[in-house]
């Protein structure tokens, strides 16, 4: 399965969404984005963007004091 | 069959944007969002950085107004153009810092640069007449749909009756009978609206939807201004004016104190940019320095950082000075006494 990582480290909510949402736009169906965050924000933010957008969140979680959320590519019927 | 019609919602979050492209909705139109990022954004930061803020529940707004329409949001991020519309904006500035009405043409441009790399057929916002005494009244609608470029393809759903009949009217592929007449500064009507399409817990923003609004923050980007001697800002300066209190003992300098853990932990993340105190002897904040300082600057900054440690009624307190180098220096003071500090530094 092919993950790509992003390092969202030290950004505040909403430009880790942002990212994400940039790098959605470049990846296949199926692929999947691990943002590495420091803003706890994400862990909800990045779930209700995926929601809304038709993607699937895989994982969100809190590590070593950074936040790490994983979702799945699916363009749909775009 | 006929076509399907798009149009994109300008979503800010607020109550108004989440009816109006409801509404819309409502008369079969494909609405998805579009919300600007322009760095003021009251969204998000505060949340990430005082640790008190953090136990509230947080949450997106223009994400939860997108949920509940069930429609796709695209967050663009123009803190970059967005420079001109705040150090420059041909309309003036409102109460504060807030260049509404330049905002407003410039999202409502952005918008329409969307709809046309997108194939969508209009734009809607939330915008009702005389709502905001600034951007928001009837002389400045027709301003807005001109100098955006988006003329007739620019509707407003919540107050369209008020206004000259735009091309998705006239074109029937919204009516116009089922749109509204909102008008003045009244939030009733839009309390209706929303309990007939069964919204609760919106969000209801005083002020506006930025920080530029926000008296406090307005003083402190003109002091900034002043300072640096002209009229510009980095995202970092901008993040660092919701943080902290500030304060200016000499024009060439500030300080940056943190009030609590949560905002020393996030102004940490610049002690490679800035020079900064902090407190050896006794528990204390944090403190960046901003513009050039020398021994005697960095003496007055000590105590002054002193004296919001909990050694501020002590003889001594011990302090450390790291520059941008991670060079550390130790430094003996005095506390200031309040009376020592006059109100002018506080920014
Ligand atoms: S409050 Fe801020 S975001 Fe809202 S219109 Fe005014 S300047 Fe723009």
């Amino acid at each position: 399965m092919k993950r790509k990582i992003i390092d969202c480290r030290r950004l505040l909510c909403p430009m880790p969404v942002i990212r994400v949402q940039t790098t959605v736009e470049s990846l296949p169906d199926g692929a999947q984005i691990e943002a590495i965050c420091t803003d706890p924000g994400v862990l909800t933010d990045i779930p209700a963007w995926s929601r809304i957008n038709g993607h699937k969140l895989i994982e969100a979680r809190e590590e070593d004091g950074e936040y790490i959320v994983v979702v799945e590519v699916d363009h749909g019927m775009q | 069959m006929t076509k399907q019609r798009k149009a994109a919602a300008l979503i800010s979050g607020g109550l108004d944007s989440l009816l109006a492209a409801r509404v819309i909705q409502e008369q079969g139109i494909h609405v998805e969002g579009i919300n600007f990022y322009t760095g003021f954004c009251v969204e998000g930061h505060t949340h990430a950085i005082r640790k008190k803020d953090r136990q509230k529940e947080k949450r997106n707004n223009a994400l939860w107004v997108a949920e509940q329409l069930g429609i796709k949001l695209h967050i663009v991020d123009i803190v970059e153009d967005y420079k001109q519309v705040v150090l420059n904006p041909k309309h003036g500035y409102g109460a504060n810092l807030n260049p509404c009405l330049d905002c407003k043409i410039f999202m409502v441009s952005k918008a329409l640069e969307w709809i046309k790399a997108k194939g969508f057929d209009f734009i809607i916002t939330g915008e009702v007449i005389g709502q905001r005494p600034m951007s928001q009244r009837k002389e400045t609608m027709p301003v807005v749909a001109d100098e955006s470029g988006a003329e007739d393809l620019l509707l407003r759903p919540l107050c369209a009756c008020n206004l000259p009949e735009t091309l998705p009217e006239r074109e029937g592929w919204v009516d116009r009978q089922q749109l509204h007449d909102f008008s003045g500064r009244s939030r009733k009507p839009q309390m209706a609206l929303a309990a007939k399409f069964g919204f609760e817990d919106y969000a209801q923003p005083a002020g506006g939807c930025c920080f530029l609004t926000d008296a406090q923050y307005s003083v402190k980007l003109a002091d900034l201004w002043r300072a640096r001697g002209s009229k510009q800002y980095e995202m970092d300066d901008i993040m660092l004016l919701k943080v902290g209190r500030h304060l200016r003992p000499a024009p060439h300098f500030k300080l940056i104190i943190s009030r609590e853990e949560g905002e020393g932990n996030f102004l940490r993340g610049y002690r490679r940019q800035y020079p900064h105190l902090t407190t050896v002897s006794h528990p204390g904040p944090l403190a960046l320095i901003d513009g050039e300082v020398d021994e005697d600057d960095i003496e007055l900054a000590a105590r002054l950082v002193a004296r919001y440690s909990q050694g501020r009624s002590e003889e001594e307190v011990v302090l450390a000075f790291t520059d941008i180098e991670a060079n550390q220096k130790e430094l003996k003071v005095r506390p200031l006494q309040p009376h020592e500090i006059p109100r002018e530094w506080v920014i």
